[in-house]
């Protein structure tokens, strides 16, 4: 459990940050709460030559109210985001999210741009935000950029951000009126990963029809995904028990899914189904609904 | 101020350093000097080594010396097995791999460099090629005529057959009104997985030609003597210490290659030698648990009464023995009637090699095999007369007065009440009412699972005649100048607490503050002789040693008050620091007392200056703890989850020195039996590769994935020590796993399931479901 040599490098600013990765490139690696790179540099599954650690820039940990929007900085742990008051009243799922990771000392010092950055497909944070529909902030040298979340998760632990980019930021809507949202989550009982993790948010009309729809999955395939086929079939309907599993049974639709020790295939697609239903009656029973 | 103290909820003394993070482990020492060693494991199964290339690696700068099993076979000897029965077959069992591997994990090359990340870099650039040869993977199929062998040099797979074969098998089988329960039953191999993985620091005097070895063990005393053998270096320059050891259940009562090749390097080299183990390895190369696949008869009268039990015992021992791998799989037979008195007993105990890490004591080491099938067993009886589990417990067991109690299997039981604890267990669970409710949740499609163990261990490990390397303990006490009080034990506690159990044998018997009193264990040139700590033997085997010892002080003190005071020694009493006739009228302060020892002015005639007495414990039979547990779980009928609601213990350990510590061991192995029922397996694949080598994939459990414990005890005092204690270490263990597995096919009974292999994962719960209710 010992890593390669690296050499290590603490800046105290974003734009010192931002120099050294422009720097070294592919050789580089940003380190941030370390709770996905170390254990992977520990089995030596990577070795970067450098070790950029922007723990100590300031300017990357904050949560803030922005007019209908919730922007956090990309180094807030999940703690922070778990124990947000902002959060409780705002967006809720984030809090509820960031209760389902790891365990107390994980939360501490786990951050939320570090796992969406890391992008493992099984990861809780990813649904989530695919769920809001919220967007990544991604600055270089040259500038920055808002990624929305459906084109940042590209494969396994791949993201569009590039070499030279840190992810700064995430932006999500907040809670509006007749809104609910909630994240379930079945969880490996080794690692505490999902199996399948289902976040919901639903937004319903005057009628009490769905508005809005957002649903978010991880650890069913290679990369988390927002599920557009149960969006669809929830979409200008009223949420009744029977849509919302005619819904749900589209969970894995499209995609090829995981199997490992824990879930077959063919298990996993049922979970992702009743994970996925319980997440979207959850959310519109919060929204107001029935 | 009282000085009683036995019985007491009283904290333990090792904590504070413990919790603070001021305690010394193996990896926290650092001696001038000191070099790193690093292992490149075998990564197939089963293969021959054609050629080892460790040019690169030798290269590296740091690197000192690079270690083959060619280099070491004729230096070093071979790692021991203890265990002796009949025909057993004892592979040669290398300190490095000789021409061929035979699990993936086995130790091949050794690296020592200055640093560990020397040593760890070193690591991936040795070269070996290997021809790979088809493993041993299954322990059934290894014992056809056509498996391929893990040894060469032996005619099959086939390690040892022990049998075990009581009453009278002729009558039983011609009796045509028995009805025979039968079911197979698969234990699952696991992995003991201490916080603290294994590690050793060898250092070897040039100057003194003296061998100091820092090893996370259990068996300090044990493993100095087999050190020396192994090392060939007289064992009167050998001193091995056990200092702080984060967790063992049964790991680290063992002697490893690792071990070994330390003492050679830092030999060679003539410096200290650290080795400190990854998980990855730990996972890989210390000792698994359990493992063996149980084929189940029971012959029962149509009332309920259990008069035959008959099992066939395949055991996977993996490749090579450990120190008592072979043994273990014993303690199964010897213990598997369970609380019952089942007057026809057949077992037979296959012990089988396979292309595996060797299996050895894991907490509970064979028991809980025996528990398991005959708690299994037992509400498979119920569930084929359509009687109450509780029922056919009830109808089974033997009454108080029948013990001592000769059981068929070669033991006899010292004391219980059997019915005492599980009354208790059902009135602290409200038994009828869960049953109650239970039926009301089925109504609605809900599936409550009630579950009961009634378990007997072995413990107190136990009388020389039995044990593969005696069974007594040593215990010493001597009282310093100043009067604070010094215990020596040769048990070597890594967890359990025994610091403060023996502080308080020995203060309550000298009548002197608790806080008076030191501990020591675990240095062979601190103490003089052991056996160590495992099969919850430390306190009724070693602490029944410090008492006499006390006695023996107090004795030596009473006589020398006695000569002072101008009384009989019989006529006083130590109590609140003083040693006084029960009236009071004369008393002498208790360090007054250790001055007369000391001075050595007015000693009576014929005794010794000081004060020092030791004493070697040797038990004339085990102990057998009891207890009985109720598990009330909750099956989600869609997906399979199991959730555990409730969890009651009633335990017997004898008579009880702490409450506080015997809390502590229930819990932990609660979480531990628990652990193996719901979520713990230790696969290897057909290649013989482990799937589950990283905590990410090992399924241990987490204290969040408990309910709170409601635990009680019941106190049955055992005649065999003086005490009266039988021994908690492993009993949370032994009796929880059936519990749990009871109570979830409890929970699906009325759907047609009779039996579910462990771990029980929910995905096997949820295809059960769809094949016998059709929901999904």
């Amino acid at each position: 459990m010992i890593p390669e040599s690296f050499e290590y490098h603490a800046p105290q600013t974003l734009a010192e940050a931002s120099r050294l990765i422009a720097q070294f490139g592919q050789e580089g690696k940003i380190l941030a709460g370390g709770h996905s790179l170390l254990p992977l540099m520990k089995l030596r599954l990577a070795s970067p030559r450098h070790l950029v650690d922007i723990g100590r820039v300031a300017e990357l940990k904050y949560i803030r109210e922005d007019a209908d929007k919730i922007q956090i900085g990309a180094l807030t742990t999940h703690y922070q985001i778990e124990s947000s008051e902002l959060l409780k009243q705002k967006c809720p799922l984030l809090p509820e999210t960031a209760r389902e990771i790891g365990d107390v000392q994980v939360r501490n010092k786990g951050t939320l741009g570090g796992s969406l950055a890391h992008a493992d497909p099984a990861a809780d944070w990813p649904a989530a935000i695919l769920a809001l529909g919220g967007e990544v902030e991604a600055r270089s040298e040259s500038g920055s950029r808002w990624i929305p979340a459906q084109e940042f998760f590209v494969e396994m632990l791949t993201t569009t951000l590039q070499a030279d980019e840190i992810l700064t930021a995430i932006r999500v809507p907040a809670l509006p009126a007749h809104a609910g949202e909630a994240y379930v989550k079945f969880a490996q009982p080794a690692s505490g990963f999902a199996i399948v993790g289902a976040a919901a948010r639903v937004v319903l009309d005057d009628a009490g029809a769905v508005a809005e729809v957002g649903v978010g999955i991880t650890g069913v395939a290679a990369k988390p995904y927002r599920a557009a086929a149960v969006e669809g079939v929830l979409r200008g309907h009223s949420p009744t028990a029977k849509r919302i599993a005619e819904a749900a049974a589209h969970a894995a639709e499209g995609v090829e899914v995981n199997a490992d020790l824990y879930a077959s295939a063919e298990y996993r697609t049922h979970l992702a189904a009743v994970y996925t239903r319980r997440a979207l009656e959850k959310a519109v029973e919060r929204a107001g609904g029935k | 101020m009282s000085t009683k103290l036995l019985g007491e909820r009283i904290k333990r003394k090792e904590d504070p350093r413990l919790i603070q993070g001021r305690a010394h482990y193996v990896d926290d020492l650092k001696l001038d000097g000191m070099l790193y060693m690093s292992f490149v494991r075998s990564v197939y199964a089963y293969a021959r080594i054609k050629s080892i290339d460790a040019a690169a690696a030798k290269s590296l700068p740091g690197v000192l010396e690079v270690i083959t099993g060619a280099d070491i076979k004729d230096q070093l000897g071979l790692i021991p097995c203890a265990a002796g029965m009949e025909g057993l077959k004892i592979p040669k069992h290398y300190c490095l791999a000789v021409d061929t591997v035979r699990y993936v994990g086995e130790p091949v090359v050794a690296i020592v460099a200055k640093d560990r990340y020397t040593a760890r870099d070193a690591v991936d650039k040795v070269e070996i090629t290997y021809d790979p040869l088809t493993p041993v993977t299954d322990p059934e199929s290894a014992l056809g005529k056509d498996s391929p062998r893990v040894h060469e040099e032996f005619s099959d797979n086939l390690a040892f057959v022990a049998k075990l074969e009581a009453g009278d098998w002729k009558a039983l089988e011609a009796d045509s009104t028995l009805k025979i329960v039968k079911q197979r039953l698969i234990n699952q191999r696991l992995a003991p997985a201490s916080i603290e993985t294994r590690g050793v620091i060898a250092s070897y005097s040039l100057g003194e030609e003296t061998l100091t070895v820092w090893s996370s063990t259990q068996i300090p005393h044990l493993l100095k003597t087999q050190l020396a053998i192994l090392t060939r270096t007289d064992e009167s320059r050998v001193r091995v210490i056990a200092p702080e050891v984060g967790g063992a259940f049964g790991s680290k009562l063992n002697v490893y290659a690792e071990e070994g090749v330390a003492c050679y390097a830092s030999h060679r080299l003539g410096k200290p030698v650290k080795w400190i183990e990854g998980r990855r390895e730990n996972l890989l190369g210390t000792i698994h648990g359990r493992d063996q696949i149980n084929d189940l008869e029971l012959y029962v009268k149509p009332d309920g009464k259990v008069v035959g039990l008959k099992c066939n015992i395949i055991a996977d021992l993996g490749a090579y023995h450990q120190l008592l791998t072979p043994a273990i799989p014993t303690l199964t037979a010897l213990m598997i009637v369970g609380c019952y008195n089942i007057p026809n007993v057949w077992v037979e105990t296959k012990g089988v090699f396979t292309n595996k890490m060797a299996t050895d004591a894991y907490r509970g080491a064979g028991r809980p095999e025996a528990t398991y099938i005959i708690e299994r067993g037992m509400d498979l009886v119920a569930r084929e007369l359509n009687m109450d589990p509780v029922d056919v417990r009830m109808k089974n067991f033997p009454e108080p007065k029948d013990f001592p109690l000769a059981l068929p299997t070669g033991v006899t039981y010292d004391t219980a009440n059997y019915q005492k604890t599980l009354k208790k267990v059902l009135k602290l669970a409200h038994y009828p009412t869960l049953r109650k409710e239970q039926e009301r949740l089925r109504k609605k499609g809900k599936y409550l699972g009630i579950g009961l163990s009634t378990y007997v261990e072995i413990c107190a490990m136990g009388p020389s005649s039995r044990m593969p390397a005696g069974g007594w303990e040593f215990g010493m006490v001597r009282v310093e100048p100043t009067g604070k009080v010094t215990v020596y034990s040769g048990t070597s506690p890594h967890g359990q607490g025994e610091e403060t159990s023996f502080a308080q044998i020995t203060a309550e018997g000298l009548g002197i503050p608790f806080d008076d009193v030191t501990v020591y264990h675990g240095d062979t040139s601190v103490v003089q002789h052991g056996i160590g700590t495992f099969g919850s033997r430390t306190t009724a085997v070693g602490g029944t040693a410090v008492f006499r010892a006390t006695e023996r002080i107090r004795k030596k003190m009473a006589r020398l008050a006695a000569h002072r005071l101008g009384v009989k020694p019989g006529d006083l009493e130590f109590r609140d620091g003083k040693v006084e006739t029960s009236d009071g009228s004369k008393s002498m302060a208790f360090g007054d007392v250790v001055g007369e020892a000391y001075y050595a002015r007015q000693l009576p005639p014929g005794v010794e200056p000081g004060l020092t007495e030791q004493y070697v414990f040797e038990p004339a039979n085990y102990t057998f703890p009891f207890g009985a547990h109720v598990a009330v779980t909750e099956v989600d009928a869609e997906t399979g989850e199991i959730a555990l609601r409730n969890y009651y213990a009633v335990d017997d350990c004898g008579r009880i020195l702490n409450p506080l510590l015997v809390d502590g061991q229930i819990h932990g192995g609660l979480a531990q039996g628990i652990g193996q029922a719901l979520w713990e397996e230790l696969v290897y694949d057909e290649n013989g590769q482990v799937v589950t080598g990283s905590l990410m994939d090992y399924a241990l459990p987490k204290a969040h994935q408990f309910p709170w414990f409601d635990t009680q005890t019941t106190e049955t005092r055992t005649p065999v020590n003086p005490l009266g204690v039988k021994g908690v270490g492993e009993a949370g263990t032994i009796g929880s796993t059936p519990a749990i597995v009871n109570s979830v096919v409890d929970a699906l009974q009325h759907l047609g399931v009779r039996h579910i292999d462990m771990p029980l994962k929910p995905e096997k719960i949820w295809k059960i479901l769809k094949t016998v209710d059709g929901r999904q």
